[in-house]
């Protein structure tokens, strides 16, 4: 007998006593929690998300469209960057105003290559504003999971209102799980030094949330 | 479970040392305190706490009661996305299918997230003994390597350490290791992350071979959730060519809508925080994106043994949040070590001995690690009633009884150790059947107190050597009832 039927065969016998029912899974739980903790304008949502950014140290800035260009070389130059990981679908527009080395995410660049990267610019899947959370989704315009990991600085522009929701339970259903997913909620962190929180242990330790008003260029 | 803490004293004897380690009291006094009132506030932020912990009780118990289904359908689903199951009965087979897995891959190193399934397994000192180095990333998991120490918290292993004795490991131990601390390192928390920075990133760079747990797994899509802080778990996950996670039969949730509650309640009951920084979830292998290989091992190990027991079979719901642990009053003086088991604590005080059986010292000692106060119960985002077990795995020590060990039924004798115990219930019992010979020993108990010892001879000397002897009133409370008229005459 394989382990994989000693186990199931364990498992049978162990949960015997249960009455099993044919309740469907949907009506077993009492999901009476809610689905967003507040009553709040969408203007206020993205308050309520810049100010949770921040709470967990990430640098927020706000802009219109026609501003985040300049924005992003800004940011760039001021933190010194002489290069920059770039994602393959990430708009052209973005960095049109820097003329910072782009390093193209490729599947073949080893993780040494990375690390001497200086910055890393992405777009996102979705931001959820009670918890202060970037979700990246690996989508054309975020690029691999590793760009956003091994540099040590990442610009992430998050374009309001349409990619912010209010909570988690509202974020799941806007998300693919066979995509590679990964939340961000401030940069890394480590509590475990006498439970004083350390900003930047081995992600990004600088991150900096662009919320850019997207609804100036003919938004949904 | 794992070989690390064979040789365990039990409990009492374990908390006796380390109630007297002044150090340590301070460290874990500190941390539980902060850790506790942090937790309260992020607790506080969000009204519907209750039926948050209530949908994860009973997704939980639903998983349970259907698990067989389950494993199954999570079986299929990361099959379908490129991912390869293996099962395992217990540690030696779960170590052996690890060892396996990374020697084919021809490397002799491998880079870990911090995971409890793989501590209770003792997979680091199994790969050690096939020549594969284990190289532990989380920074707690790393002082505690460095230290040559063990684990002593589910969330924060090195809590009983404070920052001059961190520095101080670093500062010895991390050249033998690799990359040696920077010279002048100072005890400042910043610093010393910095120094885990440097010597951690030249592993995570060439590492082919990554190790993890995960917090769930999803039945219905496949999917695997790692949540942490330092990014060591998205490098672990992320850069490695081949990705092993080893995780226990229990941390299946069924669909891809229960995560809402469990990333909800995690990470407020664990670090105090609204969300940890970081989460990731992946579904077999993406192509282009990370590790090509995953394997995905899920371990039995005691499991099915605690599914079994009726009233126990609660403490599978257990997220490892830890919140426990920093309310107990009893973990906070007595530590983590004390409990002889990676799970510490008052979760640990139900789950050891139900996963390993009471078999042992330390574990038949376990389940009387605790005051029976409730502050477990009341924090736990997902109610096990922790108390509830302990009594009943009490009575288990006491009485024995019918248990089933690695799937089979088994009677166990009541525990030797509780041989007076039980005389002294006999006694009891038959005292309180007998009002008349209840009055006179009372009365003579009162009358005789000048000269009680302070502990107790022959086979009470056991029970006396943890306790204090009760004190005596001058005069039984029957007594004083009769006399004052029913309290009615001493005007109080």
């Amino acid at each position: 007998m394989s382990t994989r039927d000693v186990v199931l065969g364990r498992v049978r016998r162990a949960i015997a006593d249960v009455p099993r029912g044919n309740t469907p899974y949907e009506q077993a739980v009492d999901r009476g929690y809610l689905r967003e903790h507040g009553d709040r304008s969408v203007e206020e949502t993205v308050d309520l998300l810049a100010e949770n950014l921040a709470d967990y140290r990430a640098i927020v800035h706000r802009c219109e469209a026609g501003e985040l260009a300049a924005l992003i070389a800004g940011l760039l130059a001021g933190r010194g960057s002489t290069s920059v990981a770039v994602p393959p679908g990430l708009d052209e527009a973005w960095l049109a105003e820097t003329d910072v080395t782009r390093v193209p995410d490729r599947g073949d660049s080893t993780p040494h290559e990375l690390d001497r990267v200086d910055s890393v610019i992405t777009a996102c899947a979705v931001a959820i504003a009670e918890t202060g959370t970037i979700v990246l989704d690996g989508g054309p315009d975020q690029g691999r999971r590793r760009i956003t990991l091994v540099p040590d600085h990442h610009i992430c522009v998050v374009r309001v209102p349409d990619q912010v929701v209010s909570s988690v339970p509202q974020a799941l259903p806007r998300l693919d799980p066979a995509r590679p997913l990964t939340w961000i909620s401030g940069p890394s962190a480590t509590s475990d030094i006498e439970l004083d929180r350390v900003e930047g242990v081995h992600g990004p330790r600088t991150l900096e949330v662009v919320l850019v008003n997207d609804r100036t260029v003919g938004g949904n | 479970m794992s070989g690390t803490f064979v040789g365990m004293p039990s409990f009492p004897k374990a908390a006796h040392e380390a109630v007297h380690n002044q150090t340590l009291r301070g460290n874990l006094r500190h941390a539980t305190h902060t850790i506790r009132a942090k937790r309260a506030k992020a607790v506080a932020e969000v009204s519907d706490w209750a039926e948050l912990r209530e949908a994860g009780k009973q997704i939980k118990d639903h998983t349970l009661r259907h698990l067989d289904r389950y494993l199954v359908q999570l079986e299929e689903s990361v099959t379908a996305a490129g991912g390869i199951v293996h099962w395992a009965a217990d540690a030696d087979e779960a170590n052996r299918i690890v060892a396996d897995l990374v020697k084919t891959t021809g490397e002799s190193e491998v880079v870990k997230v911090k995971s409890m399934a793989t501590q209770e397994i003792g997979l680091n000192e199994a790969l050690e003994a096939e020549g594969i180095h284990a190289y532990e990333t989380d920074l707690a998991e790393l002082i505690v390597q460095l230290g040559k120490d063990r684990p002593s918290h589910i969330l924060v292993p090195a809590i009983h350490r404070n920052r001059g004795e961190i520095r101080e490991i670093f500062a010895r131990e991390m050249s033998e290791w690799g990359r040696p601390a920077p010279e002048g390192l100072t005890d400042t928390p910043a610093e010393l992350a910095e120094a885990a920075r440097l010597h951690l990133r030249e592993k995570f760079l060439r590492a082919k071979v990554g190790i993890s747990g995960a917090n769930f797994m999803v039945a219905e899509t496949g999917t695997m959730v790692v949540v942490e802080s330092e990014g060591n778990g998205r490098m672990c996950l992320t850069l490695p060519e081949t990705l092993i996670s080893v995780v226990g039969i229990e941390k299946i949730v069924p669909t891809w809508q229960d995560l809402e509650v469990f990333l909800q309640t995690l990470p407020r009951s664990s670090t105090a925080e609204r969300m940890n920084p970081y989460t990731s979830m992946w579904t077999g292998t993406t192509d282009g994106d990370g590790p090509s290989t995953f394997h995905l091992v899920l371990i039995d190990n005691g499991r099915t043994d605690t599914l079994a027991d009726e009233v126990g079979r609660q403490a599978l719901r257990c997220i490892r949040c830890s919140a426990c642990l920093n309310v107990c009053p009893v973990y906070e003086r007595a530590g983590g070590h004390a409990y002889g088991s990676v799970y510490p604590g008052p979760i640990g005080a139900i789950l050891s001995p139900q996963l390993r059986g009471t078999a042992s010292e330390i574990d038949a000692s376990l389940p009387y690690a605790s005051s029976l106060c409730g502050a477990c119960y009341e924090v736990c985002p997902v109610a096990i009633d922790i108390p509830e077990v302990l009594v009943h795995l009490r009575e288990r020590v006491v009485e024995g009884g019918a248990v089933t060990r690695d799937g089979n039924e088994v009677v166990l004798k009541p525990a030797k150790g509780h041989a007076a115990e039980r005389a002294a219930m006999r006694a009891a019992r038959w005292a309180f059947k007998h009002p008349g010979a209840l009055r006179t020993g009372q009365r003579l108990a009162s009358r005789s107190r000048r000269f009680h010892p302070r502990s107790l001879p022959g086979p009470g000397a056991a029970w006396s050597a943890t306790r204090d002897l009760p004190t005596m009133p001058s005069e039984p409370f029957r007594d004083w009832w009769q006399r004052t008229n029913g309290g009615k005459d001493t005007g109080k």
